[in-house]
């Protein structure tokens, strides 16, 4: 690589967005998600995969949607990409990123939005990036599609997007291909490319699923400390609370495509006041007690085709007895339970009935 | 890189020599007396099946003849014609009593007309059957895509011969709208106008197999996470489906079309037949039934040769294609 001073382009294009992380949510909201609902047609019916969902992400803030595998949790935020076929999906409600309307934008207006404003990091760094395109140049291009610079000048901005996220030797790995990278490495390189365009959001789909266990922890460590540099917001969709615990500020529960609890990650975690998140949370391992003692919450997860009638949980809720008939018959409002928590539950007193002292769940145990 | 190319090359070599050996026993070790079928005529005269069997070595035993067959592919031999010593130079295909001109001399003059004849029939079933196959993958579902395979399987249902034969019939007999084919002789406009009514048949007809080939292709890579990582760049629609998608959809595509361009540059017997197109594959039909056996050896080996040639084409193509067959 020929060296052309002035083509370098300095990584942090713009001021860094200085946020602390705070108590309580102060950063500047940059997703607004008002009332989201999304359907899809199936062979069985529509497929409820989110309905009535809201929740706003802020810079500097990391906000973990948390759930099980077809809770709707990674639908709701390719919807803030506007990635769904709008042929054979229905759409609802509003997605508000940086004061620009995502649901029924125009192709072009999406175009502006993907990778400047918000990039997605995605669960299979193999399966995401191509196979067919070195990945220098797969960085490069979304660098391109948003900038008016020659091919050189994107190809130097992918080599230090690459040597940003801790990849050695940029220079030759920006030549190779995907299959030459190890896993870690390639979501590394998949971390690069969410970011090379400054974006204010970065929404990170279970980016520690598919790795090995050692990476982990260096993935999560990379997107933090990435964040407190570019000053972002970050959206970590994921089922790990271990996860959750450490790295996020905010915490959205969703069951069956909805939201059932919202709060401070270390309030939610600390006291659920919703029978799902407090059941999530039972059946952590816990360093204290032996493997016999995991509950798992019983059941499985509802088909969104046939949604159970009233509460969704309520097939495999403990506590459905407290309230009775409701449970099965109608579906509770998200209400308020403190400030800025908010839950889907139709108990009368949630944190006195999950939370007796007996029962509070360790905080230090959880997070560490 | 290198020896993934040496080695497929000695591949397709090991596979061209086994062919050799099939085609040769196929003929010269059958019941039937090649001499006669040499020939050519119903009544070969004594002193020229004399001829033909001492040239061809038919008086000698199996692999001597074999061992002349093969010499004669590499470095030539001599053919005896009436007393006469003709030099047939390598690689000789073999000789026509029946029309006395070597085998190569006769395909290579036909070749040219079947090369174009294909070369126009690919551009168009690539041209239609992948802009379509990819239009229909990306409306997946919708009407028109429902319309494009129903069209395509009932298209490509019909015996082939009957559409050549009524677009022949409709469209340069009945209402002459497409001129007829000509002899390259009488000058290389009319031959080439000549070419484009049985090349749009061709094109069509192939064109249905492609059309489905390339949606089913495309439909699965549509789907994949890198299209999703594509388009979530902000890139323009195009750029997601042709420089991602299709790029990827591309490869089997490319293997059906290695084996369809070995067939059709061995000569498109059909197509060549019914629009009276002098190319090899007429050739080799007239071959066929005047018994001029070497002319049909000939074809056989060439078209063997295609085939083989096509694979390897193919096979180096896709490292082209897919970096990770690199390291295969």
């Amino acid at each position: 690589m020929t060296m052309d001073f002035e083509e370098i382009v300095p990584v942090q294009a713009a001021a860094p967005r200085a946020v602390e992380r705070t108590e309580t949510p102060t950063g500047e909201i940059v997703l607004k998600v008002d009332d989201l609902t999304v359907r899809f047609p199936s062979d069985e019916g529509p497929v409820n995969a989110v309905q009535n969902l809201s929740y706003e992400a802020r810079l500097g803030r990391t906000l973990a949607i948390v759930g099980e595998s077809g809770s709707g949790k990674s639908v709701s935020s390719m919807t803030v990409l506007g990635l769904h076929n709008p042929e054979r999906t229905f759409i609802s409600g509003s997605v508000m990123l940086d004061g620009e309307e995502i649901v029924g934008a125009s192709e072009a207006t999406l175009r502006k939005v993907r990778s400047a404003k918000v990039a997605m990091v995605f669960q299979d760094p193999q399966s995401s990036l191509h196979p067919f395109y070195k990945v220098g140049g797969q960085i490069a291009e979304a660098y391109l599609a948003h900038h008016r610079v020659s091919k050189a000048v994107a190809r130097k901005r992918a080599v230090e997007m690459l040597d940003l996220v801790g990849i050695p030797n940029p220079d030759r790995r920006a030549k190779q291909y995907p299959h030459e990278f190890s896993g870690g490495m390639r979501q590394r390189a998949m971390i690069a490319l969410g970011l090379v365009n400054d974006p204010m959001l970065l929404i990170a789909d279970e980016p520690t699923t598919a790795l090995d266990v050692t990476v982990q922890a260096q993935i999560l460590d990379l997107i933090g400390d990435l964040q407190k540099e570019f000053g972002s917001a970050v959206i970590l969709i994921t089922h790990d609370l271990a996860v959750v615990a450490e790295v996020s500020d905010d915490i959205l529960v969703m069951y069956a495509g909805r939201a059932v609890e919202r709060g401070l990650t270390r309030d939610v975690l600390a006291r659920p006041n919703h029978p799902y998140t407090w059941g999530l949370l039972q059946s952590l391992p816990s360093a204290s007690e032996d493997a016999d003692s995991l509950k798992a919450i019983r059941g499985a997860p509802p088909s969104l085709v046939h949604l159970p009638p009233g509460c969704s949980f309520h097939p495999r809720c403990d506590f459905q007895d407290l309230v009775g008939d409701a449970c099965l018959s109608q579906l509770p409002e998200l209400r308020s339970v403190a400030p800025g928590r908010l839950i889907r539950c139709h108990l009368a007193t949630p944190d006195e009935t999950l939370n007796p002292e007996a029962a509070l769940i360790d905080h230090q145990e959880i997070s560490s | 890189m290198l020896i993934y190319i040496a080695r497929r090359i000695a591949m397709a070599i090991s596979v061209l020599l086994v062919a050799l050996v099939a085609t040769f026993l196929l003929f010269f070790a059958g019941p039937a007396d090649p001499a006669q079928s040499m020939c050519g005529e119903l009544r070969c005269s004594q002193q020229k099946l004399e001829d033909i069997r001492h040239s061809m070595r038919l008086d000698r035993p199996v692999p001597e003849q074999f061992a002349e067959y093969f010499k004669g592919l590499f470095v030539g031999r001599d053919i005896i014609q009436s007393g006469s010593i003709k030099e047939c130079s390598a690689p000789c295909l073999g000789y026509s009593f029946r029309s006395q001109r070597e085998v190569k001399g006769a395909i290579l003059a036909r070749f040219p007309t079947t090369a174009t004849l294909a070369l126009m029939a690919m551009s168009i079933f690539l041209t239609i059957g992948v802009s379509t196959g990819v239009l229909a993958a990306r409306r997946r579902g919708t009407g028109l895509d429902r319309f494009v395979v129903g069209f395509t399987q009932v298209f490509g249902a019909i015996p082939y011969y009957i559409v050549a034969l009524l677009f022949a019939l409709y469209l340069t007999v009945l209402n002459p709208v497409l001129p007829r084919a000509a002899n390259i002789s009488s000058g290389v406009g009319p031959w080439l106008v000549g070419l484009i009514a049985p090349a749009i048949v061709l094109g069509l007809v192939t064109s249905t197999g492609y059309v489905r080939y390339t949606r089913s292709s495309m439909v699965d890579t549509l789907a994949q996470d890198y299209v999703r990582t594509a388009r979530s760049k902000g890139i323009s629609e195009i750029r997601v489906v042709y420089k991602h998608a299709l790029r990827a959809a591309i490869s089997p595509v490319v293997t059906i079309l290695g084996l369809d361009m070995a067939a059709l540059l061995s000569g498109t017997l059909i197509t060549e037949q019914i629009f009276s197109v002098d190319g090899v594959g007429r050739l080799t039909i007239q071959s066929l039934f005047q018994d001029d056996l070497p002319v049909i050896m000939g074809a056989v080996l060439i078209s063997a040769f295609l085939v083989v040639t096509m694979n390897l084409v193919v096979d180096i193509a896709y490292s082209f294609v897919d970096p990770r067959v690199r390291l295969g």
